[in-house]
């Protein structure tokens, strides 16, 4: 009998079918991939599967016996435990708190801390994965919380029995490709223990790396089943995507003169390892430069002293020969183009109208205002203007007067690029530099594919290209040159042909093409973790 | 001058006064830290101490026990309290409009019923209030009543419940990380609304300190602002029970010493200050301590943020 | 039980949303007064015509308008930038006494300045008073983070205990007997009346026109663009460019001015001195009409009216019959409540389970 039976789970929102009619089985004992892209309703799945959300239609199995839906205490007590993309732990309260929620009834005037302390540290010895009980989760590395969180899911504890079957929602997201091995060692490890597991990802490497089995979800629906050995990456992405992917078209040019330069920048943080240590940067134009980097060793405190939001505690940042404040103005002013990573919470302001978000930096500018009574009328035509030229759906309804938040996500992002890449209208002057803080994630292929295009023809426009993102596939796919960013230190920049798969992961661990730390594994971030 | 007031600081009237004045913002104090430690701003306190002074004061004139008279009280402030919960959990409703509207509400219903209830006194009737505990052999306490016992007990229990209980850790989490408990299975609602409650319960029973112990009649305004004091006093303490209590006893002593600056004429430091300035005192200083501890506060991190079931 | 957003929201749905929250309130409203022993139907008669009945009272309700119109545009302006002002309450009381400061006869030693320019000296000296009184719980929120829902509120007692203080001392009216009352306003400086024989005065045009502006001054102005965009998403604000710190420095002054002017405004409109118990709570109410206008300044007039009246004509109903004032706050307070749930239903159903 299979550990995980789905039968004919569907589920509705609105008007969105995130779940159509999907049937699916997991085998004792296997690590089952679940692919999908963003949006194909991997995660709406899960979610049903542990309880959080009831399906419309259909039942799940668990070893033969049903499930009761809409619960998540039932799915604990069946045994499924989840590791979240984004962890569910208490930042201010200890690891052995967190691991104790729910393990006691809520009516007991006792809590066993004693006994629940000797069955972490037992299970963290037989799984392989060091925690300190005591520590307050706010002071744990990024790859540490996820070691909690699956210990979480893991350890037996009161009447928590511990999971039989492991759901991973996209683990490798925040990893090196060092600490992403060994996470995969632990799975082998855990899966030769008993465990059969649920392996989430987008990443075709892995995915291939990983599992026995691959399920592949599109629009809702169940495209295909099959074994990881029969299939490849070119099979795999036709059938994400539904249609074969081009890659984008890139054209060979020379690099032209230097737009932006960082000497020496130095940002501090108060009892802490500087944040941005003593960084070289020259980004040229016609050139696109990619950072790569796991998330927290100082790529978010150099995206926002290039957005100018942030002063440097030492050295300088200039903008063709002039030294550059931190204010975001003048650098809109000077024409470079800002790409945030949280387009929702930082690119646009949801409650806001379109067109209100399309001037959002320049609605003091004489283009859009005249003392200090706003040029509505041009406003919306600017809008509109950018809604056909960058493709932006979802506006049909009311024009560019609805409210920002309901865009999707792609379509969001389109338009942030529209509002970029068009700058003044009254200075139809492409920017100079373009500065684009994980500009694809959470996108769809098709999103993907048209934001790397955008990006690829201003670089061929004679734009200075900076690409920070933690997606090596998009790294390789776009850069002329690549450096590595390790705990604030930036590695040297070498053209893209010149870097292999092997040395990029070294350079993120701290290895020799990093910075000073040669050999450490890199693991204590040295800012928070980014929500995404 | 000094001398003056060291010999005040440490006479026993002083701190009997102290704890009396103390008493309803320890119990207040004590509900809004449930309420904010489970993420549930509760700006209604100020109504639900007005109602449950009434409620409890209406009881114990209709007949019945002083204590019954409070549990009355505590009853009331639950109820309240469960409907800040629905309107703040349930419908997600703005946590500051809510607190406020359910202020204005509570106190305009209870002056309501009030008023209906008696229509034309001269002077407002009164009850026999709570009787000193003239048989405990300790010095203050006997001078206070069973009220003040059950402040003080409060405070540890309530430590004890957040800190080492099952349903404490639920609490705490559901205040810092919403999602974290509903990955335990732990309805993350509930235990908001349970906890709305049972802090609005413990308001009422401030409210109806001020009827059946401290004074001994319900009178229009008698709160006066002492529910927006708890709700700076519990930034003050770190959101930790043991603080609150500081935070309250020293609250108290600086209302006392300006009740006695009053009283005796007396001027500060050789210069007349007219009495306003001595009320002044009190709620200056709850604005000081707030901005002593912004820095260092310590904020529940989901406090007021609404959590959407399923949602991340 | 929980929401869940609807997949359409009707139009209709939207525009009944506030007519089933009053329909509630009345309802709800109805049982206390059936309890006070009045006859419902009447009571309702005698609220109605005691607030919009008869053009004397209108006069009524459009003079208790005017306040709160004012208190209820601070209280926009404030909560469309999230700064949560609730402290109107003694910036009201902060402008009237800066008015009768620079206005006042003081015994004969007052400024001795023509009326075309003391008028507008004692209206700025109110707002300023207003605006200064504000500032600063919005800078400790700001640079400290401070939540300015309660300093705004304690403050409001330190200013009501200061006005005591006042009035008791340096700006008595030496010739008053009875109740503590402020130095009287000079002649010249008090607001003429709109209807004669009535109590309404021409403060209900400033408050218009400054309902109109405030309304012009969202919908066109960069400024208002500013308030709306950082109270929306103050992070996307600042990644933007805009000056955030300083937009909540405009909202603060702007606020607690138009609070102050509601202070100055009641002065020279009424009694032409100040009082302690010259607001029965307009600070606080004002809070109320600015969300049953749902933050829109032309809204918060007709909310102002409403409100009124209600208040008009619970008092001329408790004299009628036996049913306390009170009952004015308690329907208040209700349909505010039951708007908010209202709206929220329009666009959120409830499920279970």
């Amino acid at each position: 009998m299979p550990a995980l039976a789905l039968k004919g789970i569907t589920k509705r929102f609105g008007a969105l079918v995130a779940n159509d009619d999907i049937s699916l089985d997991l085998d004792r004992g296997e690590v089952l991939a679940l692919l999908g892209e963003n949006g194909a309703g991997k995660s709406t799945l899960v979610s049903i599967l542990f309880g959080h959300y009831r399906a419309d239609a259909g039942r799940i199995e668990v070893f033969g016996a049903p499930l009761p839906p809409g619960n998540p205490r039932a799915a604990l007590d069946a045994g499924i435990g989840m590791v979240h993309q984004h962890f569910t732990l208490a930042d201010n309260l200890s690891v052995l708190d967190n691991l104790m929620l729910g393990t006691e009834p809520l009516w007991s005037w006792r809590s066993a801390r004693g006994a629940a302390r000797a069955a972490l540290l037992d299970s963290a010895q037989r799984f392989g994965l060091q925690v300190n009980p005591d520590a307050l989760v706010a002071e744990l590395s990024v790859g540490e919380r996820q070691r909690v969180e699956i210990l979480k899911a893991l350890v037996p504890l009161g009447r928590r029995k511990g999971a039989r079957i492991l759901i991973l929602d996209e683990p490798t997201a925040v990893l090196t490709p060092a600490e992403a091995e060994s996470l995969f060692e632990t799975l082998h490890q855990l899966v030769a223990q008993g465990l059969s597991v649920i392996f989430i990802s987008h990443k075709l490497d892995e995915v291939l790396r990983v599992s026995q089995r691959v399920a592949v979800l599109r629009a809702g629906r169940l495209v295909a089943t099959l074994a990881t050995a029969e299939a490849d990456k070119t099979r795999l992405a036709e059938l994400m995507v539904g249609r074969s992917v081009d890659a984008p078209q890139r054209r060979a040019r020379a690099a032209g003169d230097v737009v932006c330069e960082l000497n020496g920048a130095v940002v501090r943080a108060a009892g802490r390892r500087d944040v941005l240590a003593a960084v070289n940067l020259a980004l040229r134009g016609g050139e696109i430069f990619a950072i790569s980097g796991v998330a927290g060793n100082g790529q978010q405190a150099l995206a926002d002293v290039l957005f100018g939001l942030r002063a440097l505690d030492a050295g300088s940042v200039t903008l063709r020969g002039s030294v550059m404040r931190a204010r975001p103005r003048d650098w809109v002013a000077a024409g470079v183009a800002r790409i945030p990573e949280d387009r929702q919470a930082v690119g646009v302001v949801g409650d806001l109208a379109l067109w209100e978000n399309v001037i959002l930096e320049r609605y003091a500018t004489p283009a859009f205002a005249s003392a200090g009574v706003l040029r509505r009328a041009t406003a919306m035509a600017q809008a509109a203007l950018l809604i056909r030229r960058f493709d932006v759906r979802g506006a049909e309804g009311r024009g560019a007067d609805m409210p920002t938040r309901a865009l999707s996500g792609g379509n969001m992002q389109k338009l942030i690029l529209g509002r970029e890449l068009a700058g003044d209208p009254t200075q139809h002057q492409a920017p100079s530099l373009i500065v684009a803080d994980q500009p694809t994630w959470g996108l769809d292929i098709g999103a993907v594919a048209y934001v790397h295009q955008q990006l690829l023809d201003a670089c061929a426009q004679g734009a200075a290209v900076l690409v920070i993102s933690e997606d090596l596939e998009e790294i390789f796919a776009l850069a002329d040159r690549i450096a590595v960013m390790h705990h604030g230190h930036l590695s040297e920049a070498r053209p893209a042909a010149q870097w292999t798969l092997a040395q990029i992961g070294l350079a993120m661990a701290g290895g020799q093409a990093g910075g000073p730390d040669g050999g450490s594994t890199g693991e204590a971030a040295s800012e928070p973790d980014h929500a995404h | 001058m000094i001398g003056e007031t060291l010999e005040l600081l440490f006479s026993v009237p002083f701190w009997v006064a102290v704890l009396r004045i103390a008493t309803p913002l320890i119990l207040g104090t004590l509900g809004v830290l449930l309420c904010e430690r489970a993420g549930v701003l509760n700006l209604g306190i100020e109504g639900i101490m007005v109602a449950g002074a009434f409620t409890g004061w209406l009881t114990v004139y209709q007949g019945g026990g002083l204590w019954a008279g409070v549990a009355v009280a505590a009853g009331t402030g639950a109820a309240l309290g469960l409907l800040h919960g629905f309107l703040t959990v349930t419908l997600s409703l703005s946590q500051h409009v809510s607190g406020l509207g359910l202020t204005l509400f509570a106190t305009s219903v209870a002056s309501y019923a009030y008023r209906v209830s008696f229509p034309k006194v001269d002077s407002p009737p009164t009850i026999e209030p709570f009787a000193d505990m003239a048989w405990l052999p300790l010095p203050v306490l006997n001078a206070q009543t069973p009220l003040t016992l059950l402040a003080l007990a409060l405070v540890p229990l309530i430590g004890y419940l957040l800190y080492r209980t099952p349903a404490g850790l639920a609490v705490r989490t559901v205040g810092e990380n919403p999602a974290a408990a509903e990955g335990q299975g732990i309805d993350v609602a509930a235990v908001r609304i349970a906890s709305v409650a049972a802090g609005s319960a413990l308001m009422g029973v401030a409210g109806a300190f001020l009827t059946l112990a401290a004074f001994n009649a319900f009178y229009f305004n008698m709160v006066n602002g002492r529910g927006w004091v708890c709700v700076a006093l519990v930034v003050f303490a770190s959101w930790r029970p043991g603080k609150a209590l500081l935070g309250a006893l020293l609250f108290g002593v600086f209302d006392a010493l300006q009740l006695r600056l009053q009283q005796s004429g007396g001027s500060l430091f050789g210069v007349d200050v007219a009495y306003q300035f001595y009320l002044m005192l009190p709620y200056v200083l709850s604005i000081a301590a707030l901005v002593v501890m912004a820095r260092r506060a310590a904020y529940p991190q989901a406090l007021m943020k609404p959590y959407r079931k399923g949602e991340r | 039980m929980h929401i869940e957003r609807r997949a359409e929201v009707s139009r209709v749905a939207q525009l009944a949303a506030p007519f089933g929250a009053i329909a509630f309130t009345l309802l709800a409203s109805s049982l206390l007064v059936a309890w006070a022993g009045a006859p419902v139907g009447q009571a309702y008669a005698l609220l109605i015509e005691g607030g919009f009945g008869t053009l004397f009272a209108w006069s009524e309700t459009l003079t208790r308008a005017i306040p709160l119109i004012l208190t209820g545009l601070a209280a926009t302006v404030a909560f469309k930038a999230r700064l949560f002002n609730i402290g109107a309450e003694g910036q009201l009381y902060a402008g009237a006494l800066a008015a009768v400061a620079v206005g006042g006869l003081h015994g004969g030693s007052g400024f001795a300045l023509t009326p075309w320019l003391l008028f507008p000296l004692m209206m700025l000296a109110a707002a300023l008073a207003g605006a200064l009184l504000l500032l600063g719980p919005a800078l400790l929120k700001s640079r400290l983070g401070v939540d300015e829902v309660v300093t705004t509120l304690l403050l409001n007692f330190i200013v009501l205990l200061f006005v005591s203080m006042m009035l008791d001392g340096v700006m008595k009216d030496p010739t008053a007997m009875g109740w503590p009352q402020s130095v009287v306003l000079q002649d010249g400086l008090q607001l003429e009346r709109l209807i004669p024989r009535t109590r309404l005065h021409t403060g209900l045009l400033w408050a218009l026109v400054l309902a109109v502006l405030l309304w012009a001054l969202f919908k066109h102005t960069t400024t208002g663009f500013e308030i709306r965009a950082v109270g929306a998403n103050a992070r996307a604000a600042a990644f933007a460019g805009m000056p955030v710190g300083w937009v909540t420095v405009k909202v603060a002054l702007l606020s607690g001015a138009l609070a102050g002017l509601a202070g100055a405004i009641e002065v020279a409109g009424r009694a032409g001195y100040v009082t302690l118990d010259m607001s029965p709570g307009y600070g606080y109410t004002g809070i109320v009409i600015a969300m049953l206008a749902a933050l829109h300044p032309l809204g918060v007039v007709a909310a102002a009216v409403f409100v009124a009246g209600i208040l008009v004509g619970a008092d001329s109903m408790s004299r009628a019959v036996n049913v306390p004032t009170y009952i004015a706050d308690v329907i208040v307070s209700v349909s505010l409540l039951a708007m908010l749930v209202a709206t929220m239903l329009a666009q959120y159903r409830l499920r279970w389970r």
